[in-house]
């Protein structure tokens, strides 16, 4: 099958273009040996049935990091490039324009954010660059799908002009040449959102701004999760659901298998988070607990991702991060913590040293609360006062800094320069927004579904074999003294190995205090990481480094619960 | 030689402009300003630099790059 590759610089629109061309059926694939993922997908070209790859984003064919190393080899293997190039930054993309068309492989470039050009007053020759490159260049729109059409009818005319091979200089001497001949700029007064751009990195009105943005998100966040909760899934829940299981319930009588499907009924009436049957909490925790709160997190940072925000955050934070041994850049994947600490950890994969990639790691696993966790903290620890709900934030921001400062010290190395390129500010483009929520929702209810029910099953059946009475009672001292929580609680924090936001639901039937709730939840929090957690923590640190990561996890969570025991 | 002002990217006012004329420091650093278009000769506008040796935030050909502050420092830049 004939291969189309897909290259260009980063923030160029080439994702949006690749799903423009593919459609959604696609495969993220992981580079062998390498932390570095590449997407691929299908199209037809005429009759035939072509693989269409997304390169991760390169300025040059000379690497200076993994992913172009990556992009390199994965040029080897393709047989016709579509070089994506930055219509409003025409110098810096045509240098690795360049350098493909001395390749020898057929190139058809897409001209992309087109559209972006005549607002701000840049006017390309492009029968002139078409002239100069010696291959069809088509002007693009890949957010509204404009010259898409066009763009698939050349790919067949891609053809290699075999330019002759050049040195840094000399390359940059021709395009000098080429801009010189094909663009002419008129001056034009700044628009508002450029503007906005400069005021969000300076920094007094950076701080403002990320402080309105911080704000406003939280409270979008906690808006469109609790409305969901409220209008949408308890009705459900509580109106159909609830008497459909208050039937099966008579019918199955009781006994083992009802206490597993249906759970434990409290004054004959179904409570769904404390019940603990498949049917009942089994359902009711990821559907209606945390699913609502995935939603609303995922949409509000797909749509600070995709106007364009997050790397000036970046720069505004660079400074407190470097205190943690960070840089800027690694509030991405912590950001992307507050929902799932997969997918966090996967991302610490663009901070480029191991160094780096560890304390990001650690500290998003001990300090980051994921957002099935932060649902049932608002749920259960809510319901005694939001105080209380404060201190929990409180104590894991504290962690985060105070263990951040530790690592920093204690690991050998330094933290690298900052060094990124910030996207126009850019309204949203609704449909990329939408296609990546329904992906990421799809994949939390993929892959929390099947762990849940079966953590309920196996809890469950432990349960009733009394495993749990022996490791409660074994571990009795330890968590009764340090952490002033009853030995039941123990078995949540096994649990949380599988689950958090289930193992928390397991101390709502144990009637603690407020305060022994506050404890629980930040123990939890930061004892051991949930499963997929480990699992992905494990692949990209390595056995040596996952296990040290862990020992500081166990250590910092008593600690830390303890001191909360005895100061609250 | 030209008698105009030579100052680095730290040293440099907000909302001067200037000319890149030269990128002090290793084969790495300036490979990878470069791939961002930072390369000598290359027209570059300040437009910000953070607090207690932050990131600066430079205009280099209509896109914005922000510099992390030891790098910055490397950057030398002819003002206008």
């Amino acid at each position: 099958m004939k291969k189309i590759l897909l290259m260009g610089n980063p923030n160029v629109g080439k994702s949006v273009l690749f799903s423009r061309l593919t459609g959604v059926r696609v495969i993220v694939s992981n580079y062998p040996g390498t932390t570095v993922s590449y997407t691929q997908g299908f199209m037809k070209l005429g009759e035939e049935r072509v693989e269409v790859i997304d390169v991760p984003g390169t300025y040059t064919l000379e690497p200076t990091t993994q992913a172009e190393e990556i992009a390199l080899q994965l040029l080897n293997t393709g047989d016709i490039v579509i070089n994506v190039v930055n219509a409003i930054n025409l110098e810096r993309n045509l240098y690795l324009t360049l350098q493909l068309l001395e390749r020898g492989i057929p190139v058809v470039v897409a001209l992309n954010l087109w559209d972006d050009t005549k607002h701000r007053g840049i006017h390309i020759d492009l029968d002139r660059l078409r002239e100069l490159l010696g291959v069809p260049v088509i002007p693009t729109v890949a957010v509204t799908g404009q010259g898409i059409k066009e763009l698939v009818e050349n790919i067949p005319r891609a053809t290699s002009p075999h330019m002759p091979v050049s040195n840094r200089d000399q390359r940059w001497a021709t395009i000098g040449s080429i801009i010189d001949q094909v663009q002419h700029i008129t001056h034009r007064h700044h628009t508002w959102l450029e503007r906005l751009e400069d005021a969000s990195v300076k920094p007094l009105t950076g701080s403002i701004i990320a402080l309105v943005v911080l704000a406003i998100a939280f409270f979008v966040v906690r808006f469109l999760g609790e409305s969901l909760i409220g209008y949408v899934l308890d009705p459900l829940f509580n109106h159909l659901w609830a008497p459909v299981l208050l039937k099966l319930s008579n019918l199955m009588g009781g006994g083992l298998l009802h206490d597993i499907v249906v759970g434990r009924l409290a004054n004959g009436e179904v409570d769904f988070v404390k019940s603990f049957g498949l049917l009942t909490s089994g359902l009711y925790v990821p559907f209606a607990m945390v699913l609502p709160y995935v939603i609303s997190f995922y949409l509000v940072l797909g749509l600070l991702e995709d106007i364009g925000y997050l790397p000036r955050l970046a720069v505004l934070m660079d400074t407190i991060m470097h205190r943690v041994g960070l840089h800027g850049y690694a509030i991405i994947p912590t950001l992307l913590g507050l929902g799932c600490n997969v997918p966090a950890i996967l991302a610490t994969r663009i901070l480029e040293s191991k160094r780096e990639r560890f304390i990001a790691a650690t500290l998003i696993s001990i300090a980051v609360p994921c957002a099935a966790l932060q649902a049932m903290i608002f749920g259960l620890v809510g319901q005694q006062g939001g105080q209380y709900v404060a201190i929990v934030y409180a104590t894991l921001l504290a962690v985060w800094i105070i263990l951040g400062i530790i690592l920093n010290f204690a690991v050998k190395g330094f933290s690298p320069e900052l060094l990124i390129e910030m996207p126009p500010y850019r309204l949203p483009p609704w449909r990329s927004v939408l296609q990546r929520l329904w992906m990421r929702a799809y994949g939390f209810l993929a892959e929390a579904i099947p762990i849940i029910l079966g953590a309920i099953l196996v809890i469950n059946i432990l349960y009733v074999l009394g495993v749990f009475a022996a490791i409660a009672d074994f571990t009795a001292p330890m968590v009764t003294g340090l952490l002033g929580l009853p030995k039941e609680a123990v078995i949540a924090l096994v649990v949380g190995f599988l689950r958090k936001d289930v193992a928390l639901g397991m101390l709502a039937p144990l009637a603690l205090s407020a305060k022994q709730l506050v404890v629980g939840s930040v123990v939890l929090a930061m004892f051991f990481p949930c499963i997929a957690t480990f699992v992905v923590l494990l692949r990209e640190l390595g056995v040596v480094n996952m296990l040290k990561s862990a020992g500081i996890m166990v250590s910092a969570a008593l600690i830390t619960g303890g001191i909360l025991n005895l100061a609250l | 030689m030209s008698d105009r002002k030579q100052v680095t990217l730290v040293q440099m006012q907000r909302g001067q402009s200037g000319i890149v004329v030269q990128i002090q420091g290793g084969h790495g650093a300036v490979n990878r300003l470069g791939a961002l278009g930072i390369i000598p000769g290359k027209r570059i506008t300040k437009i910000s630099s953070m607090l207690m040796r932050g990131p600066i935030t430079i205009e280099v050909d209509r896109v914005q790059v922000a510099i992390g502050f030891g790098m910055a420092n490397k950057v030398i830049v002819e003002l206008d």
